[in-house]
């Protein structure tokens, strides 16, 4: 149905499940189970303070402090919170680590559980089913589809995200980066990276 | 460099989102329940199709939320339904630019 919006007598009809979400919302406020104002709080976090940068500043602290790398492959989840980044999704998370002979990966097959105090939201191809079903099938060629190709002789280790237990990849460090400090580290480290269906990037190819 | 993408690409997939935070926050909802039922909601959505991950997967989330609040006893389908005809309506009624507001209940 075409919309013509200059002379458009009335608002737009937001689509079905928009309307049952304000539906939802209306009903659960009055009955004074839904605070308006904490779902404001709740989405504005998720939208502007939680997100993957949190997760590389772990992955930069990893590279430059060996004890603290140490302490994070032991028990991640005091680390972490140590850092300020605890709470929903992030109540015990364990830190894989890359190596020259093991590359992680990251997948939720029961549904998207992912470690949000780290990585903020997932991004909609890890809520696929596509990437749900074959990362635990064909775990190469999911990384091939990523640009990520390993050495014949890595083993690729997926890990099955569950509601209790929340991974987050440490990558390798690029070569050519001694010497550069936690700001410049963290902008190597790229969401994917984290989950481990991609490389942190190389000096030259640093964000600006 | 992308930009980076937005953590929600509705904004009711970001309404629905938060509800659900809030629930469990406030104690009404389990976490661990959520994702096993959100979880079969997904499954069963997906036998006969590929889900995407962007609005197919919020629409199985909204989908979860009200089959379990309606299980709770806390929100019945029936009210949801009067109160979603009532969003319509005020949207069909409210001048174009105007705020949407439910006429209070009477």
């Amino acid at each position: 149905m075409p919309h013509d919006h200059s002379d458009h007598p009335h608002s737009l009809l937001p689509p079905d499940p928009a309307l049952r979400v304000k539906a939802l919302e209306t009903l659960l406020t009055r009955k004074g189970l839904v605070d308006p104002a904490a779902l404001d709080v709740i989405i504005d976090t998720y939208e502007n303070k939680i997100g993957p940068r949190n997760g590389a500043r772990v992955v930069a602290k990893a590279w430059r402090d060996p004890a603290f790398r140490q302490a994070l492959l032991e028990d991640a989840t005091p680390v972490v919170a140590d850092l300020g980044y605890y709470g929903r999704q992030g109540e015990h998370v364990v830190v894989v680590e890359n190596t020259a002979q093991t590359h992680n990966m990251v997948v939720c097959t029961l549904c998207s559980c992912y470690p949000w105090p780290l990585l903020g939201i997932p991004p909609a191809w890890y809520k696929s089913d596509a990437y749900r079903a074959r990362a635990v099938r064909e775990p190469r060629k999911v990384l091939q589809d990523f640009g990520v190709t390993l050495a014949e002789n890595t083993a690729v280790r997926v890990w099955d995200s569950t509601a209790e237990v929340r991974y987050l990849v440490l990558p390798e460090r690029p070569a050519g980066t001694e010497g550069l400090d936690e700001a410049e580290l963290m902008a190597l480290v790229t969401r994917d990276s984290m989950i481990g269906t991609g490389f942190p990037r190389t000096p030259d190819q640093a964000a600006p | 460099m992308t930009a980076p993408e937005p953590a929600f690409s509705e904004s009711w997939h970001a309404q629905v989102f938060a509800v659900t935070v809030h629930l469990n926050e406030t104690g009404r909802l389990d976490w661990s329940d959520w994702a096993t039922a959100f979880g079969a909601t997904l499954k069963r959505h997906g036998l006969d199709r590929s889900l995407n991950g962007g609005d197919d997967y919020f629409i199985a989330w909204l989908e979860t939320l009200e089959d379990i609040l309606a299980a709770l006893g806390i929100a019945e389908a029936e009210e949801l339904s009067r109160l979603k005809e009532a969003w319509a309506q005020a949207y069909l009624s409210t001048p174009h630019g105007a705020p949407v507001r439910l006429a209070h209940p009477s």
